[in-house]
């Protein structure tokens, strides 16, 4: 029999040659990617950041794997991408989240967003998102409740304080420099992450650190955050300030979700656009409508829903900017 | 001229969950979604469906043998306005405090597709009975489904039943709003769909 084997002919359908590249490698590799940003969170934001994001990550793992359970599926929970998931969803919370915040988040997330809609791959939304915009909706005033980074890893008397975006959208640039001293002072506290605002959001390092390691390994690519983070910069600076062209780019790159939404969230390869092209004009629309949400809007910060809503444009740009088909004869206009 | 050959309680039955006005059919969605904030508005309007739809249905198989058949829309949408009339008056009168609420809405029923269904599919072609059973069992399917999607929006959403605090605590305040009229609706017409193929082996709406 062992040697009727080595005769037989191998018809398989391509690919012929399979690369290392899985689900899971890839999904294990963007939590690895965050863990930069949840460090910073614990140093910044102590136990209650273990304690929400870890509760964000047993919560959707264990709501995948009895959704699936129960409906007698393949549980999918070893691809990892519940937990990124969870972990996306934590990093996107304030620290000083009661415990069924976490919950109702994950379960909206995992269960209604992505489970319901067929699992993972056919989700029209982030479903970390669609967990915190339900949650924003929700309980508006848990979520916007920050408090104050104090990087001494204690839990009690922490102060609760606004968000620079949140100063600058109600009090206005002058208060925000008087609480952050100088333009320089304000930059590094944007930069390293000691400003209050959800756990993972604050540190721009350390996002940056994690999204340098994803963009060696190919995993997402420059489109869209480079034009998403370019739009906000350009908007910024031409409707940012009291005249045209002399608004301040670099507190709005640096602040807020931005950089966690661009790297992380806006390159999400189910909900976004896959043709190169498409996705240029993805994140140009989520810069767009992020600055109109932050300048004009009624909420502070409109990362969350700049890139859910380009999300339902996601089908309708792949299909506008489709390539030719090789060998393709174009339709001659009449 | 097509009679109906189902008995009065298939008829009954039908109206109620066979084809359910907003989870089998899904018309009139808007008003479900609109007014199922609170269980209160949610029975006022699927009352008032309930008479308006019985009462239409009744009326035009009364009149079906003098309706010419070129102008049958406008004359169903003059009874239809009729009733509508009515019931808003009625309303306005000795129901102040829900009427400010949804006023708008109980106008609104001009328009609903289903009552306007009904007169077209089966009440100008049918006897008295079996149309007055056709309607009033339409109405009540509409009304259990207004009272199944308003008791989980009120009850999540404000914490509330027919306007008692039920439970404290802090409500999921999405459910009283829009998106969470969506959200209500498409989950328990999943729902309902799952136990017709689960437990009397239909199909489902999506199976037609």
């Amino acid at each position: 029999m062992a040697e009727a084997k080595t005769h037989e002919l191998v018809v398989s359908v391509s690919p012929h040659i399979r690369g290392k590249e899985t689900v899971g490698r890839i999904m294990w590799t963007v939590n690895l990617s965050l863990l930069p940003a949840f460090i910073m969170s614990v140093y910044y934001f102590g136990p209650r950041a273990v304690y929400v994001t870890g509760l964000c990550i047993v919560a959707s793992v264990l709501f995948e794997h009895a959704f699936q359970v129960s409906l007698k599926k393949k549980t999918t929970i070893g691809d990892g991408s519940a937990f990124l998931t969870g972990l996306l969803l934590g990093l996107n919370l304030p620290a000083s989240s009661p415990f069924f915040i976490p919950i109702i988040g994950s379960f909206i997330a995992i269960v209604i967003t992505k489970l319901l809609f067929g699992g993972l791959g056919y989700n029209i939304f982030n479903p970390a998102l669609i967990g915190r915009a339900f949650l924003l909706i929700s309980f508006p005033k848990l979520l916007t409740t920050w408090t104050e980074p104090t990087a001494k890893f204690i839990d009690m008397d922490a102060k609760t304080t606004a968000t620079p975006l949140g100063i600058l959208k109600e009090e206005g640039l002058v208060r925000l420099m008087e609480v952050f001293g100088s333009k320089t002072e304000l930059y590094k506290s944007l930069f390293m992450g000691s400003t209050a605002g959800s756990l993972g959001e604050t540190s721009a390092i350390a996002l940056l650190i994690g999204a340098a390691l994803l963009l060696a390994r190919g995993y997402i690519t420059w489109h869209i955050p480079v034009s998403y983070v370019a739009t906000v910069g350009a908007l910024a600076w031409v409707f940012g300030g009291e005249g045209l062209f002399t608004g301040d780019p670099l507190i709005h790159i640096l602040s807020g979700s931005l950089i966690l939404g661009a790297f992380f969230m806006a390159t999400d390869y189910v909900s976004g656009p896959t043709v190169r092209k498409g996705q240029l004009i993805y994140g140009i629309g989520c810069g767009a409508i992020t600055m109109l949400i932050r300048l004009k809007g009624g909420f502070p910060e409109g990362v969350m829903f700049a890139i859910l809503l380009m999300n339902c444009f996601a089908p309708l740009i792949d299909r506008a900017v489709k390539p030719d088909l090789f060998g393709a004869v174009k339709e001659q206009k009449k | 001229m097509s009679v109906s050959q189902k008995s009065n309680w298939e008829l009954l039955k039908n109206g109620m969950f066979g084809e359910n006005t907003i989870f089998r059919m899904a018309i009139s969605l808007c008003p479900s979604i609109a007014v199922t904030n609170g269980m209160k508005n949610g029975v006022a309007l699927g009352v008032s469906v309930v008479f308006v739809q019985t009462m239409v249905n009744v009326t035009v198989s009364l009149i079906r043998s003098f309706i010419h058949p070129k102008i049958r829309i406008p004359i169903f949408m003059l009874v239809i306005a009729g009733y509508v009339t009515i019931i808003d008056m009625l309303m306005a009168t000795y129901a102040r405090a829900v009427y400010k609420e949804i006023g708008l809405y109980i106008q609104i029923i001009v328009a609903f597709a289903s009552i306007f269904a009904r007169a077209e599919v089966f009440a100008s072609k049918n006897r008295l009975l079996p149309s007055a059973i056709d309607g009033f069992g339409m109405g009540v399917g509409f009304l259990l489904a207004m009272i199944v999607i308003s008791f989980f929006r009120e009850l999540l959403g404000k914490g509330e039943l027919w306007g008692y605090s039920f439970v404290s605590g802090n409500p999921l305040l999405i459910m009283i709003l829009p998106a969470g009229g969506f959200l209500a609706v498409g989950l328990l017409m999943g729902f309902f769909n799952w136990i017709d193929m689960r437990f009397f082996g239909g199909k489902g709406a999506s199976g037609v």
